[in-house]
């Protein structure tokens, strides 16, 4: 892995960035390695500063240690844990996406590229949509 | 996964997978379609003749936006020769309607169409804020939808307009033909997929995008970069309709035909002549004309009982009893403006109530 950091840029509407801050657009930087288990503690996602070849295999990694490339599906756990700041039921329910929000990876409807397993590149451009509220 | 050409032209990058459909197409392709479809729905349904003069019901949400810019798209290219309003109702909400407000505002630049807002204060003398400040966040939805609907009619009066084009999706109607069959309103599932309904003396209204789904709404908006206001209402929404929503989407998640099937059900149903008739003949209420199934059509009721301080006259029956038992209605009572329904009293004026055979 060359990179370390993925450097992302996100973006709530639809009513959804009322969850975040009511803040619409974010700058996310993620590890390009995450625990297999999507768990971000804030050791996952150490500031560039202290980053160091060995990421993956640090021993505040999950006990079991296994790692993955960084997803869609890990990057929903890190907006949950980092940016969300009320009803995270309206954004996560089972592992994915609540059913209504739409994703859009580099402006391309999630479903034509993975959905959850979409391995993330640096400065990807991910916009989540929510379809529930009023018309 | 590698990047797929669009299935319909096999020249651009798919960029979307139709719910619809499962077909994977580009940008370029998916507007073409979307508004081709609509073009379908309201030729085939022969919704609008040259001339008519057509409102676009605009919240200033997804939905009526869309429906404005793809209204001006086709009436320009299959020249439909239809004059264009914007029609926004102010239910009077702080820090909700007055904002989306502004974008609809905005939409009337955008799009250069003429735009009417007329609102539930000028009408009724009455807020939501005050309704909600008086009856509390339990009913006051019944309050906003009586009083919008009454409200669109006589704003489209005042424009002369002959036709009420709304947003309502195809996810609006699927969830409206489950939450009728949850309700055992049987007669309504019979109504609730019509594409077009007219009252005696209510303006005709459609829904141009019966068939579309809500994700391409969005999609289509996204692409378009269209500029539209999205938050609840912050008054209770209806949560009977919350479940519905929930489910359908829940459905939808894992087959997204569902939808689409769900209208084609609806549609599919044949209500007994006994069930349709169980609706009330079709009067104009005594007291402001608008068309009721009583001699007071249910915005005055309403309206009467929160002038004179029960507004749950109109909600339960003991509080109606109560409200009667204080007499008849005082002469000084604030009342709604007689409406005068355009064009509708015509010749064409014994059509039967949301029933175009």
């Amino acid at each position: 892995m060359s990179t370390l950091l993925l450097s992302l840029k996100i973006e709530f509407s639809g009513g959804l960035e009322l969850l975040f801050s009511n803040q619409r657009s974010h700058r996310v930087q993620i590890p390009s390695i995450v625990p297999i288990d999507n768990s971000t503690s804030p050791s996952a996602a150490v500031p560039a500063s202290d980053i160091s070849m060995d990421l993956p295999t640090s021993p505040q990694s999950t006990d079991t240690g296994k790692t993955k490339a960084a997803d869609i599906t890990y990057l929903m756990y890190y907006l949950r844990d980092h940016l969300l700041k009320e009803r995270v039921e309206l954004f996560m329910e089972g592992g994915t996406v609540r059913p209504g929000i739409l994703v859009l990876i580099n402006d391309t409807d999630w479903e034509l590229e993975g959905e959850g397993e979409y391995i993330l590149k640096d400065r990807d451009e991910v916009v989540f949509i929510s379809t529930l509220h009023g018309g | 996964m590698p990047p797929r050409n669009c299935a319909l032209c096999a020249n651009a990058r798919a960029m979307l997978k139709r719910p619809k459909t499962g077909q994977q197409i580009c940008r370029g392709c998916f507007f073409y379609v979307f508004e081709t479809e609509v073009h379908n729905t309201i030729t085939e349904a022969k919704l609008f003749k040259p001339g008519d003069k057509v409102a676009i019901g605009a919240s200033g949400g997804k939905d009526s936006t869309v429906l404005a810019h793809v209204m001006k798209t086709l009436n320009e290219r299959y020249q439909y020769g239809l004059d264009l309003f914007l029609l926004s109702i102010d239910e009077g909400i702080t820090g909700y309607r007055d904002d989306s407000l502004e974008t609809v505002k905005r939409n009337q630049q955008q799009y250069d169409i003429p735009l009417k807002i007329l609102s539930y204060d000028e009408l009724y003398g009455w807020t939501m804020d005050a309704i909600v400040s008086q009856v509390g966040k339990k009913n006051n939805c019944t309050f906003c939808g009586v009083f919008r609907r009454q409200a669109l009619d006589r704003g489209a009066a005042t424009l002369g307009v002959d036709h009420i084009v709304t947003g309502h999706n195809a996810d609006d109607i699927a969830e409206t033909v489950l939450m009728n069959i949850m309700r055992g309103d049987i007669a309504r599932l019979g109504r609730c997929t019509l594409i077009c309904t007219q009252g005696e003396d209510t303006i005709k209204r459609s829904k141009p995008f019966k068939y579309a789904y809500e994700k391409e709404i969005v999609m289509y908006a996204y692409f378009k970069k269209l500029d539209y206001f999205s938050t609840e209402c912050i008054y209770s929404p209806d949560a009977y309709r919350g479940h519905a929503r929930v489910f359908l989407k829940d459905l939808e998640a894992a087959r997204p035909s569902a939808i689409i099937d769900i209208i084609h059900s609806g549609e599919a149903f044949e209500v007994r002549e006994e069930v349709k008739a169980t609706q009330k003949v079709q009067q104009t209420c005594q007291r402001c004309g608008y068309m009721s199934s009583n001699e007071l059509c249910k915005a005055c009721t309403l309206l009467e009982g929160l002038e004179r301080g029960m507004a749950n006259s109109a909600i339960t029956d003991r509080a109606r009893k109560k409200l009667d038992a204080e007499g008849p209605a005082p002469d000084n009572l604030r009342t709604i403006p007689f409406y005068r329904a355009p064009s509708a009293a015509g010749p064409n004026a014994s059509i039967a109530v949301e029933a175009p055979s």
